[in-house]
């Protein structure tokens, strides 16, 4: 069904801390081992070894500079995935109804029997977190796990998402943002989690942990030893050419 | 976004066709036995075979009929019903101009007022989609309906309403373009917000997250051919608009003279929609850099 189903009594996502991703790209790796096998159709490969390689990802890990007015330039880390938007625009432009928000934990998720293919909820998310299947035809998108999260079979430690639980440095969180107390909300309210896009009004779950402010003492300690100043003869020529 | 031929095919040859066929199940033409055959066959021809390509653009045609259930919600749900209400209200009216039954035109009327439902239900497939600015506005609706409109005048032969439509098209058209060009900034989508890195400076892409082409670069990140918008935009404006308007002036309603307006007519749509899709700026772009 693709109305959205409002309010949901938990909101399950994933809070990622851009100060701490170093871009080793081990959730991407881990996404798509994890979604290989199990939940739904296999996550295929076009031509992996050749010349033109290409694949379907749930996770993808892009790295941006970013230049403050003031001070050197920094290397954010930035991986994009499923926002699990509260007002999901993929959701409510799908004809046939495979692509919906579950009522009860507001996961969003296709039902691959059900799509067509017609690639419209990829042209309605902003955040390019679906792609288009090449091998079964069927749009894929992050599930959260959600054959991970609340399989019993799997000992408690593992039962969040792959890309959670294989983060090597923490930067991936995962938890209720319904609940003001989750571990989630809390970081998020700390560290001043952000919404992507909000202009968009997707309303997303997820929150980007922003990098943290740089100390101020920004200059290199080996800067007084480049701060070279000519004397003797050099000295007096410098004195005498900036004369001119 | 990506310009798939199944797309262009699919949203000029439908428009064309429900354009003609509103015009023959109004009654503004009286054809008669094998002539109103022929004309109701090709309205058909142009507005089924129009939406039979939509479906190339499937990983999944045989499911189909399940893009039926969410009219509720979906566009293009509710443009497969208006579709299919309309390609079923007209038949009566047709056997009755093949077959000189002399029926009633009354569900004529309604299909003709339904073939501009369904026009305005494809063209906001696309005008929903806030992701893409420069289709999110109410001048895609009104440039849709005036390429149907016209066309079906061209086909129909009715010179003064033809030409009366080229002139409408020709404004909407220039108005779409330059509408359309300051949309994505009216948006306010940037690197800094896609990013939320915005209130620490000036954000850059430093690499991308993978090294070879993947579907969001191939169907959203188009940007080939770019650089011939603004011919394409004259060849589109002249071959849609300014040339049918003159053949049809000079000529008359001739069955050639409006054959040849129609045809240019048609190609002058495909350039057009071809722009439709190659201009159009999908936001996901801003993670790549690229508009």
């Amino acid at each position: 069904m693709t109305m959205l189903p409002g309010p949901t009594p938990k909101k399950l996502g994933l809070a990622i801390d851009l100060d701490t991703c170093v871009g080793c790209n081990a959730c991407v790796t881990a996404c798509k081992g994890w979604n290989d096998q199990g939940y739904g159709a296999p996550l295929s490969d076009q031509n992996p070894y050749g010349s033109d390689p290409s694949g379907t990802f749930l996770n993808r890990v892009h790295s941006y500079e970013v230049q403050p007015p003031d001070g050197p330039a920094q290397v954010v880390n930035f991986p994009r995935s499923c926002l699990h938007c509260e007002a999901a625009p993929c959701v409510t432009v799908c004809p046939t109804g495979a692509s919906y928000k579950r009522a009860e934990d507001g996961i969003v998720l296709v039902n691959e029997d059900a799509c067509i293919g017609c690639g419209l909820c990829a042209w309605a998310c902003p955040y390019g977190a679906r792609e288009l299947d090449q091998a079964a035809g069927v749009m894929k998108k992050c599930t959260l796990c959600v054959d991970r999260i609340y399989n019993d079979n799997l000992p408690e430690v593992d039962r969040v998402p792959a890309c959670v639980r294989t983060c090597p440095t923490g930067a991936r969180h995962f938890g209720d943002f319904a609940d003001p107390n989750s571990n989630v909300s809390r970081l998020s309210a700390e560290r001043g989690g952000m919404e992507l896009m909000p202009e968009l009004g997707t309303m997303p779950v997820n929150r980007y942990l922003p990098p943290r402010e740089k100390g101020v003492e920004q200059t290199s300690p080996l800067a007084p030893l480049l701060d070279i100043r000519a004397t003797g003869l050099a000295g007096w020529l410098d004195l005498v050419l900036s004369r001119f | 976004m990506h310009p798939a031929p199944s797309v262009i095919l699919f949203t000029t040859l439908s428009g064309l066709g429900f354009g003609f066929l509103a015009f023959l199940g109004a009654g503004c033409l009286h054809p008669a036995s094998m002539t109103a055959f022929l004309l109701w066959g090709l309205g058909y021809a142009l507005a089924v075979g129009g939406l039979l390509f939509s479906t190339l653009h499937l990983g999944n045609p045989q499911r189909a009929w399940r893009a039926f259930s969410q009219w509720r919600t979906s566009w293009l749900s509710r443009e497969g019903w208006a579709s299919v209400v309309t390609l079923l209200l007209l038949p009566p009216v047709a056997l009755s101009d093949w077959l000189g039954l002399g029926w009633s035109r009354l569900p004529g009327m309604i299909g003709a007022a339904m073939c501009f439902v369904t026009i305005f239900t494809t063209s906001m497939i696309y005008a929903q989609l806030k992701t893409i600015p420069r289709w999110n506005h109410w001048i895609t609706p009104v440039l849709f309906l005036a390429f149907s409109g016209t066309g079906g005048a061209i086909l129909a032969g009715k010179v003064w309403l033809a030409v009366g439509g080229c002139v409408v098209l020709a404004a909407v058209l220039v108005a779409g373009w330059r509408i359309g060009d300051g949309r994505f900034e009216t948006v306010g989508a940037t690197m800094e917000s896609a990013t939320g890195l915005g209130s620490i400076g000036k954000v850059r892409v430093f690499e991308r997250g993978h090294t070879a082409g993947n579907y969001l670069l191939r169907e959203m990140i188009f940007v080939v051919g770019r650089k011939h918008a603004a011919r394409l935009r004259v060849i589109a404006l002249a071959l849609a608009a300014v040339v049918p308007a003159l053949i049809l002036l000079v000529a008359g309603p001739h069955p050639v003279a409006i054959a040849l307006a129609a045809l240019c007519h048609l190609i002058g749509a495909m350039a057009q929609r071809w722009l439709f899709f190659a201009e159009a700026e999908h936001v996901v772009g801003l993670y790549y850099g690229q508009r």
